[in-house]
């Protein structure tokens, strides 16, 4: 019953996915990677983590999307610059992220090679809700979670500052 | 299995009907008859059936008629695919929320509990706002896809206005979050029967989410971003026929929604103050205890849609009172004082809540 609704989600990511990548205007693949997040989120409820998937359409789908399709409508790109092209100088990174990532593919693969398909592990009782996911922030996970506040204080500082210079 | 589907089916029905069938058109009419009877006019009474104008009301099947008889016109150098979707994709979030929406609360009806919410989430409340910022898209591809700079304009502007009030929106929920203690819906309706309503509870919280909301909608003071009198119609402004209707009654159902949302969050949901459901129960216990529950069930449906009703004419006299805001003032506003009030709301809630603990 659950892959009958995962194998669909799954699918229509990884096209969605693939369209991000392949779509000709910026907008489109804009779109796409909305629809692409909104399957992951089916994906993340499928899985039982409603909180999460929530989460994932309200500050992926919902706000930073808004935010990129905003920006790609404010560049307006002309013709030349919506063409596929590889930079020069982003080949060597661009090369060293794929390494790192196919690492971290092994690794998810290595973790549930041995797991047995269609066979749900018992869950938690209040697993995924807004509760325990909260509780579980600011007792186990509080470091990283307060790491990763100051972090992004700083970007929203950083961007405020270098708006700020363009202005005056 | 197959009793609580049927009974969802009809729930279902029921909302659809409601809203879709009934509020969306009539609320063209009331718009248009409520905003005369204010300045002073006649309103919509042309349309008539043999001699009878029912008040105007025939316009709604008039205006049905020619929305679905009008060239649909796509422009050049419009993204013919989005340009179609996007009205699909702005009505879709209008009519979504409602499936986590409590129109009334739990009845036995002979043997079968009957909890009237289609879909009772333990987040219902985030569903609510998930829903609504997704509701963005359509709005923004709209007036991309066509090829027009008003358009582009007004999905622009409708970009930055959405954005910038549910940041609001999303810090009074966490209010109301602090005060009930639950994100689901019928949890947060039914400690208002007893308690609170939470309009006493976060006057300022509810204040604040409504002009968010007024917002988020695009209606007057906040519709900037289809402002006649600068950018012909905004981000609608290429669309005709039916694809426009959609556009229109996204608008109009949201409104709905916003009542229901208020009216859930601050006003009661579907109590009546002062009576609880035991009260009601027992003044029809002589029907017997099946009957009762029905006809409980039935004031409190009514009840809430009663509150619903208010507060749409609430929107509508806003909407009929006051000018719109400058473009550079819904920011400041935004931004500069919801933004920080709602902040301190969230502070000065979880103050007090400590103090009385």
């Amino acid at each position: 019953m659950e892959l009958l609704i995962f194998y669909p989600l799954a699918l229509a990511s990884i096209i969605l996915a693939l369209f991000v990548v392949f779509n000709k205007s910026a907008i489109g693949s804009a779109v796409c990677l909305i629809g692409m997040m909104l399957g992951l989120a089916g994906v993340f409820i499928l899985l039982q983590a409603h909180f999460l998937a929530i989460l994932q359409v309200i500050v992926y789908a919902g706000a930073i999307m808004v935010l990129f399709m905003f920006v790609i409508m404010l560049l307006n790109l002309k013709d030349d610059d919506t063409k596929w092209k590889i930079r020069e100088r982003n080949v060597w990174l661009s090369s060293a992220a794929g390494v790192l990532m196919v690492g971290v593919l092994y690794k998810f693969m290595d973790a549930t090679a041995d797991a047995e398909f269609n066979s749900p592990a018992t869950v938690p009782e209040n697993f995924g809700t807004a509760e325990l996911v909260g509780t579980s922030l600011f007792t186990d996970f509080v470091l990283p979670f307060e790491v990763a506040s100051i972090l992004l204080l700083a970007a929203m500082v950083g961007a405020v500052v270098l708006a700020k210079s363009k202005v005056d | 299995m197959w009793i609580d589907l049927a009974i969802t089916m009809v729930k279902i029905i029921f909302i659809l009907t409601i809203t879709v069938g009934f509020f969306a058109p009539v609320l063209t009419w009331v718009e248009r008859k409520q905003s005369a009877i204010m300045q002073d006019r006649i309103g919509a009474n042309r349309a008539d059936i043999m001699g009878f104008t029912a008040l105007g009301l025939f316009h709604i099947m008039a205006d049905g008629l020619k929305m679905f008889t009008k060239e649909d016109f796509i422009p050049e150098g419009a993204n013919r695919a989005l340009h179609t979707l996007s009205p699909i994709i702005a009505l879709i979030p209008a009519i979504l929320t409602f499936a986590v929406v409590p129109f009334g609360g739990v009845y036995e009806l002979w043997g079968t509990q009957v909890n009237l919410v289609i879909s009772d989430l333990n987040v219902g409340l985030l569903f609510v706002f998930a829903i609504a910022s997704l509701a963005t898209y359509g709005y923004v591809v709209a007036g991309w896809s066509s090829n027009n700079n008003w358009s582009l304009l007004g999905s622009m502007r409708t970009a930055s206005q959405m954005i910038s009030y549910e940041v609001t929106m999303g810090l009074t929920i966490i209010g109301v979050l602090m005060v009930y203690g639950s994100m689901r819906l019928t949890d947060i309706g039914a400690a208002q029967e007893t308690g609170f309503w939470g309009f006493i509870l976060q006057p300022f919280g509810f204040l604040m989410f409504f002009a968010a909301s007024i917002a988020e909608n695009k209606r007057i003071p906040f519709d900037a971003p289809e402002a006649e009198s600068e950018l012909v119609a905004g981000y609608f402004t290429e669309y005709s026929g039916l694809k426009f209707g959609m556009f229109f009654m996204a608008e109009f159902i949201e409104m709905v929604t916003i009542g229901a949302i208020l009216t859930i969050l601050f006003f009661g949901a579907w109590h009546l103050p002062f009576l609880t459901t035991a009260d009601l129960l027992s003044m029809f216990d002589f029907l017997g205890d099946s009957f009762a529950n029905l006809i409980v069930m039935f004031i409190h449906v009514g009840v809430f849609f009663g509150k619903v009703t208010f507060f749409i004419f609430v929107q509508m006299v806003i909407r009929w009172t006051l000018p719109r805001f400058r473009y550079d003032q819904i920011m400041k506003l935004g931004w500069k004082m919801l933004l920080p009030l709602s902040l301190l709301n969230v502070v000065g809630t979880g103050l007090v809540i400590l103090a009385l603990n």
